[in-house]
């Protein structure tokens, strides 16, 4: 195992020097200047191209490719060129608002969606399966910020119960995090739900139709025992699967969610870059983000022998 | 079960530290009470800019929402009042006989951020870094001899040639003014950020609370000594009422009137416009215009590449636009907005709207199609740069393709994103290799009011605003204003200006519209001043 592991880590040197390379250069390529942006839209074209050489955006591209790599093996990302701030400490910022929000969402999406998946599988083709089947389509056809704004409505502007928008952090205020957590996490929830909902009883339906099944049920089982710990414990791989990339996809950024709600999370902070054309922010944000599916791929893999013995590393 | 039975084992003991936990426990508790309702006794504004703030150097970036957080953390040696008139701030000021002499007197009590008194060496360090900078502050550095300090609160500007505007340019409002910062801040090269954010203002930056284009936070400045006339414009008393600002971004404008109106924010500095109804009816916000002026939303042209390099298919253009089609689509509700032909402003000192007859008529298409017949178009494409990602803003290039179309121009639309569109009309190629031949944008009223200010009036080719107009007659106009000893020399010579620049097509004005903000109605007494300032206001508990 600990072989599997260092051999997992060192595969991802290549791959993150390809995602830098390809990053920085589409970036460079890509029309925009962040000298106009940072000069303001009254500036004059002298104005621009002073504070370009002055933030060496007029050096060759090779040159600040060489710079910026130097940067990346002293562990810096660089400085922000808007704001001069570290996109270390930028990251370090933002990135705890969506970890947090991405943690609650999952949490909240496996507590609801694998019972639900469990019971469409048990009762497959009867009303409980299509109900559920129902529900999943729907939390997946809706889009998220029509979720949001539902919720907005019903429990933030009519209800008063709950904030509009806003974060706080779990550390300083737990109760402040949930309250403002909440309805983030539940229009999240809405589409993970869904999907998780629906490999659950997809893989759950695989499973039952074993003959290690058959066998527990002529020996006697329990249907309860039958289903929990013969059927879902061997159906678990795919659903960890669908549970670790969503995570994955939660951390690179809910763009549409952190806007809703109002959240100081990275999804905002890349977007925010791209159209300032902030250069070293979304090149660590790419990095970070091909880091985080690296690694929680890496997790994955690793606990699919938890659940089935049969895999060895 | 574990718990309970260590419980019983540990006896008497177990029961003390107990107590002492629950009374330790009960003091925190009572510690985070009064901590709590401390806090809720600070009055706080909450504010929604109308832009994220990034950019902390208001001398190097002209971005408003820059220039406004240096209107928080510092000063100006001079400001406009609510008639434009110049007023002392930090210092007053005495003219030589000659006119050649200005002698600025810096207030008493003034002091840093740091406790550090406010010297006139901070004050022509400051002045140098910003002239260094500013667009108008170039014309009167070409006719300084010297800014020296001649003792502690004396700063002397010495020219060597009068220069009538001078308090006006030291005074400029937007989009860089002046601002006082210590004398190891200016020191900065003019092309590169500060990194010390001290001024002298009203307000301190909270650093540690800096989250960029998120949320930025300011103290009141309990040192701060305001002047003791009534606040009026930017001039006048700057008493701070409350105890703290916090601007917040929200990328949503929906969750931002939500918030308002469920009492999470107290301010919505631009309100989006369709939202206004929403607004409008709860009993507990205010809608309203604060800046009289607003903006003026514009055309330029590229002067560069054909078919605008020819000044008779320039007109042809203009008499094709017309200005209420293009408001009533951007901005929907006439209260917003008013058709002005004037450059520098309807209603302004200089506004005057001399040559816009057709503009605000809705634009003549025959006219326009027979003068672009009589100057031998021929066919050229015409690249309209669209930004897709400004909101309203966006509509604009549509409704200007329309008209053109109409009138008879090949017409090549193009979407890009904003930035995109702020890289390529740097371009000076041709359309068809990068390059563009129209793009439309705003300007704030009172950066755009006077012909010493107005960012786009420069007309002297390759070095002037993007589209790059050559106009050495509209260049000799501009140094005679500049030169202009009296009111009615100066608005003799802005009526010139004005004709000259319709006349010539150096940009067309599109109308005026404003900026609406949306207040709780707990937030009393704000100035109703171009730049959003936080003196003065007052916050109901």
């Amino acid at each position: 195992m600990p072989g599997y592991i260092i051999k997992r880590i060192l595969a991802v040197i290549p791959v993150m020097v390809i995602v830098a390379l390809i990053v920085f250069l589409i970036l460079r390529l890509t029309p925009g200047d962040p000298a106009a942006i940072i000069a303001g839209d009254t500036a004059t074209p002298d104005q621009i191209a002073q504070l370009r050489r002055a933030m060496g955006l007029d050096e060759p591209i090779y040159i600040q490719f060489v710079q910026w790599v130097g940067q990346l093996l002293r562990g810096d990302l660089g400085t922000s060129l808007l704001s001069g701030t570290s996109v270390n400490a930028l990251i370090a910022d933002r990135i705890w608002p969506t970890l947090n929000i991405a943690l609650l969402t999952i949490v909240m999406s496996v507590l609801i969606a694998v019972p639900l998946g469990t019971l469409a599988a048990w009762r497959h083709g009867r009303l409980s399966d299509h109900i559920v089947m129902a529900i999943s389509v729907a939390g997946f056809s809706v889009p998220a910020f029509v979720v949001g704004y539902v919720l907005i409505k019903i429990f933030a502007a009519d209800l008063r119960w709950l904030p509009v928008q806003g974060y706080k952090a779990p550390t300083q205020d737990f109760l402040g995090f949930l309250r403002h957590a909440i309805l983030p996490a539940l229009t999240l929830t809405a589409a993970y739900v869904a999907l998780t909902a629906r490999m659950t009883r997809a893989s759950l339906l695989n499973v039952l139709g074993e003959d290690y099944i058959r066998t527990a049920h002529a020996k006697g089982v329990g249907e309860t025992k039958v289903l929990l710990r013969h059927g879902l414990r061997n159906a678990a791989v795919p659903i960890l699967t669908v549970v670790g990339t969503g995570f994955a996809m939660l951390l690179s950024g809910v763009v549409v969610v952190e806007s809703v709600f109002n959240i100081p999370g990275i999804g905002r902070l890349t977007i925010d870059a791209v159209m300032a054309r902030d250069y070293p922010v979304i090149q660590g944000m790419i990095l970070l983000t091909s880091g985080i599916y690296v690694f929680v791929n890496l997790i994955i893999d690793l606990s699919y022998s938890l659940f089935d013995p049969r895999i060895r590393y | 079960m574990k718990l309970t039975h260590t419980s019983r084992m540990s006896g008497l003991g177990s029961t003390r530290s107990v107590m002492r936990g629950a009374g330790r426990l009960l003091a925190a508790s009572a510690l985070a009470l009064i901590a709590t309702m401390a806090h809720a006794q600070d009055k706080t504004v909450t504010a929604v800019m109308h832009s994220g703030l990034r950019m902390l150097d208001p001398i190097l970036s002209t971005a408003h929402i820059t220039r406004d957080h240096g209107y928080m953390v510092y000063d100006l040696l001079v400001a406009v009042d609510a008639d434009g008139k110049v007023q002392p701030q930090m210092a007053s000021w005495e003219i030589s006989d000659d006119k050649l002499v200005y002698t600025f007197t810096l207030r008493d009590g003034l002091v840093f951020h740091d406790a550090a008194p406010v010297t006139a060496e901070d004050a022509v360090a400051s002045l140098k870094r910003w002239a260094a900078r500013d667009g108008a502050a170039a014309f009167l550095m070409a006719v300084t001899d010297s800014i020296a300090a001649s003792d502690d609160k004396t700063v002397v500007w010495t020219l060597k040639e009068p220069f009538p505007l001078l308090l006006d340019v030291v005074a400029k409002q937007s989009s860089v003014p002046a601002f006082i910062m210590p004398a190891r801040v200016a020191a900065t090269p003019a092309d590169t950020a500060i990194t010390d954010y001290v001024g002298s203002g009203p307000f301190v930056f909270v650093e540690s609370e800096f989250q960029p284009g998120v949320k930025i936070v300011y103290d009141r400045f309990d040192a701060y000594k305001p002047r003791e006339e009534a606040a009026s414009g930017l001039a006048g008393g700057k008493v701070v009422e409350v105890d703290r600002v916090e601007w917040v971004s929200m990328p949503d404008s929906q969750t931002a009137m939500s918030a308002l109106m469920n009492g999470e924010i107290d301010l919505i500095e631009n309100a989006q416009i369709d939202l206004l109804p929403i607004l409008e009816t709860s009993p507990d916000v205010t809608v309203e215009v604060r800046d009289p002026l607003g903006y003026q939303g514009f055309a330029r042209m590229n002067f560069k590449h054909p078919p605008f390099n020819d000044a008779r298919i320039r007109k042809a253009a203009m008499m094709a636009l017309g200005q209420e089609q293009v408001m009533a689509t951007m901005i929907g509700n006439p209260d917003y907005y008013w058709l002005c032909g004037a450059i520098f402003g309807c209603g302004t000192p200089l506004g005057d709207e001399t040559g816009a007859d057709s503009l605000k008529a809705g634009g003549d298409k025959a006219k326009a199609r027979q003068m672009l017949e009589e100057a031998g178009y021929d066919n050229t494409p015409v690249v309209i740069m669209q930004g897709t990602d400004i909101g309203a803003m966006g509509s604009v290039p549509v409704v200007v393709a329309a008209d053109l179309r109409e009138a008879g121009f090949n017409v090549d639309l193009q979407s890009m994103d904003w930035q995109t569109l702020v890289s390529r009309r740097s371009s000076m190629n041709p359309p068809a290799e990068g390059g563009w031949n129209i793009f439309t944008s705003f300007a704030s009223g009172v950066e755009a009011d006077t012909p010493l200010v107005h960012p786009i009036l420069p007309s002297t080719g390759d070095t002037g605003w993007f589209g790059w107009a050559e106009d050495p007659e509209l260049e000799a106009m501009r140094a005679a204003y500049l030169k202009a000893g009296s009111f009615d020399e100066q608005k003799a010579v802005a009526h010139q200006i004005q004709a000259r620049v319709l006349d010539n097509v150096i940009f067309v004005p599109l109308g005026n519209y404003s900026f609406v903000q949306a207040r709780s109605n707990k937030l009393t007494d704000m100035l109703p001043t171009a730049v959003p300032v936080f003196w003065n206001l007052k916050i109901a508990d």
